[in-house]
């Protein structure tokens, strides 16, 4: 089954007295454990469709199943529900709680899901873990480096086991090398059977994927598997 | 998990993140918390000042007896204009003694009248002294404790002795070393002798009418030296057998006092009989408008906090309204966001609360130096609940923002 299955979705945004159609016509499907790069200039519409993928907006049009719920027509309370147990949100930001240590930000996601605070704590540390960071747990943002706030940011991501992890431009506030370090943790995440979406500009981010999925003025220029997938080499296991 | 386990668990995880965010902005948290603090304070102050007037005026109020009646010319605190009155008969000793010796339900009557004086004993005085003429029935109508000595007795009152009984404050100023008993003092130009000095009875609230600051001789030596009886209008205290008689005394008095004057059925009385509800009605009536007022003004700055709070939250979620759209991302309900934004202003205002309602209890002993105060356990516990509300009315306009916001849009936000 896809997790997700998209058919002529469209959003329109009211601007004033003025209509702006976002998305105009996509359908797409994506199936577990794949690594999907989608790309596009600003103003396509990618960060509208990355917007509608993570359930963090519905479409005004078309239909939208997740893990094969519809979810076009659900309430907000039910979004934030599919967002908490389905998705994990990676952002070029990172968003990380400023005063709390890197284990609150990583436990935050459990705790909207109502896991008891002892298992929270050991599941949180244990994706520290994975993501190499665990001589880290208890520093805050301010005390970490750049890829280490991305780490914790991945590690959030991933404690919840989601169906989808969606990355919004992960590296864009990276040097190359620390990009570099947080794509090859993508990749190890996607080996171990996770799905990914990936979203960004870069045309050498983009090749990390496994299919690359085009946009442009709303629609799907083109959606093509690739040919060599770039996999980065760990120069070092963390 | 169940809907309850589910909602006590979000409310226990709010509040904790609550508590991180107060403890996370300790500068702000304290400055939100000033508001509150000062409101509560002066509030609780106001309501122990309050209380405290209010008990002093009642312990003054029944240290003269709350079941006394007082037949007089005047009427206290009326509407009726005082020119009427001043027509009236003049109230004599002669229509006190029928009136004595036909009355039956009181269990006290006496007659009185007042003078101002100066008293002085050796080199030290106590100037215009309400000095209280009676006969010695007159400690039966009151409720008067002594520290020394005794009142004067029917032979001393009857023979119009020069003897004298001393408000405790009186005493103590004429002898600050104690024993006034037996000693010669001067009441004007002439010589008493005092024979007891009462106890501590009253409220600074009664002023001159303080029996503290009042001395107490037989009504003839006032008549002697001091007032020409047949220009003097006395007035006859009665004092009720019990609480519950109060009134069939006074509708005897009034009955006995009309025959006594020869009043006919279609003529109005001239005297006034009085009680002390009037006294208290007066009181509360001044003093009623006093609280009002002071609670209204307390009340303000109450409010003037509260609307603080309700700016420093709106700062602060805008201010975090990258962290509500991380939050809303990563799962969070609407609920679980307005009950963490309520939560934080519910516990500033609570602690602030808490610690303004300790700072007005410790004021409140400073202040009762100066004038009485009483502390309440109704007024502690409102005290919380009312900061405790204040914290959820003035945080939920803030809360609401922060939980409808759009988790895009606040992502996005700068």
């Amino acid at each position: 089954m896809n997790i997700i299955y998209i058919e002529h979705i469209a959003k329109v945004y009211q601007v004033g007295s003025e209509e702006v159609h976002a998305l105009r016509d996509i359908s797409l499907t994506i199936d577990k454990n794949e690594y999907v790069a989608i790309m596009g200039p600003s103003g396509s519409g990618k960060s509208t469709l990355m917007n509608m993928l993570g359930c963090l907006d519905t479409p005004t049009s078309g239909k939208y199943d997740f893990t094969g719920v519809s979810v076009s027509q659900m309430t907000d309370n039910d979004l934030a529900k599919i967002r908490n147990k389905e998705i994990g949100f990676v952002f070029q930001t990172f968003n990380l709680l400023a005063r709390s240590d890197a284990l609150h930000n990583v436990e935050l996601p459990l705790i909207y899901a109502g896991v008891p605070s002892a298992e929270r704590h050991e599941r949180a540390e244990q994706a520290l873990i994975d993501v190499g960071l665990k001589e880290r747990m208890h520093h805050k943002p301010n005390e970490l480096s750049g890829g280490q706030r991305q780490r914790v940011a991945v590690a959030r991501a991933i404690v919840t086991r989601p169906s989808i992890i969606l990355a919004d431009e992960p590296t864009g506030n990276l040097d190359s090398k620390t990009g570099e370090e947080i794509m090859i943790l993508f990749n190890e995440i996607y080996e171990k059977g996770n799905t990914i979406i990936l979203v960004t500009h870069e045309e050498y981010i983009a090749e990390h994927a496994a299919r690359i999925i085009r946009i442009k003025d709303g629609r799907v220029e083109s959606d093509s598997p690739v040919e060599n997938r770039y996999i980065p080499k760990p120069r070092f296991q963390s | 998990m169940s809907k309850l386990a589910f909602l006590s668990f979000e409310i226990k995880e709010s509040f904790l993140i609550a508590i991180r965010a107060i403890r996370a902005n300790k500068i702000r948290s304290a400055l939100t918390m000033l508001g509150i603090f000062i409101g509560i304070t002066v509030v609780v102050l106001m309501t122990t000042a309050i209380k405290g007037i209010d008990n002093s005026f009642q312990k003054g109020i029944s240290a003269l007896g709350s079941d006394v009646l007082y037949i007089s010319k005047w009427q206290w605190f009326s509407n009726t204009d005082w020119w009427k009155m001043r027509n009236r008969r003049q109230i004599t000793m002669e229509e006190f003694q029928k009136y004595k010796s036909m009355a039956k339900l009181p269990l006290a009557v006496a007659p009185t009248t007042a003078t101002n004086q100066n008293l002085k004993y050796k080199s030290n005085s106590v100037n215009s002294v309400f000095v209280t003429g009676s006969d010695a029935d007159y400690i039966k109508t009151t409720n008067f404790t002594f520290d020394q000595g005794r009142f004067f007795t029917e032979i001393e009152s009857n023979g119009a002795r020069n003897v004298v009984v001393l408000g405790n404050t009186v005493a103590s100023n004429l002898f600050p070393h104690g024993n006034a008993v037996g000693n010669d003092i001067k009441i004007g130009p002439v010589s008493y002798r005092v024979v007891g000095v009462l106890s501590v009875q009253g409220s600074f609230i009664l002023g001159s009418f303080n029996p503290d600051n009042q001395a107490y001789v037989p009504i003839g030596t006032i008549f002697k030296y001091f007032q020409d009886e047949r220009h003097q209008s006395i007035t006859i205290n009665i004092r009720a057998a019990s609480p519950a008689l109060l009134e069939d005394t006074k509708d005897e008095a009034e009955g006995i006092f009309r025959k006594v004057r020869g009043l006919s059925f279609n003529q109005p009385s001239d005297f006034s009989i009085n009680q002390q509800e009037a006294l208290i009605d007066n009181y509360n009536k001044v003093v009623g408008v006093i609280q009002i007022a002071g609670l209204f003004i307390t009340g303000l700055s109450l409010f003037v906090g509260a609307i603080g709070i309700m700016n420093i939250m709106f700062v602060s979620v805008r201010e975090r309204t990258k962290e509500i759209g991380l939050r809303k991302a990563i799962g969070a309900r609407k609920s679980a966001i307005l009950a963490q934004f309520l939560l934080e202003s519910a516990i500033i205002c609570l602690v602030g609360g808490i610690i303004g309602l300790i700072a007005a209890i410790l004021l409140s002993f400073l202040v009762n130096q100066f004038i009485p105060t009483s502390i309440q356990y109704s007024v502690v516990i409102l005290a919380i609940v009312v900061s405790l509300i204040t914290g959820l009315i003035s945080g939920f306009a803030p809360a609401y923002t922060a939980a409808k916001m759009d988790p895009v849009e606040a992502l996005r936000f700068e």
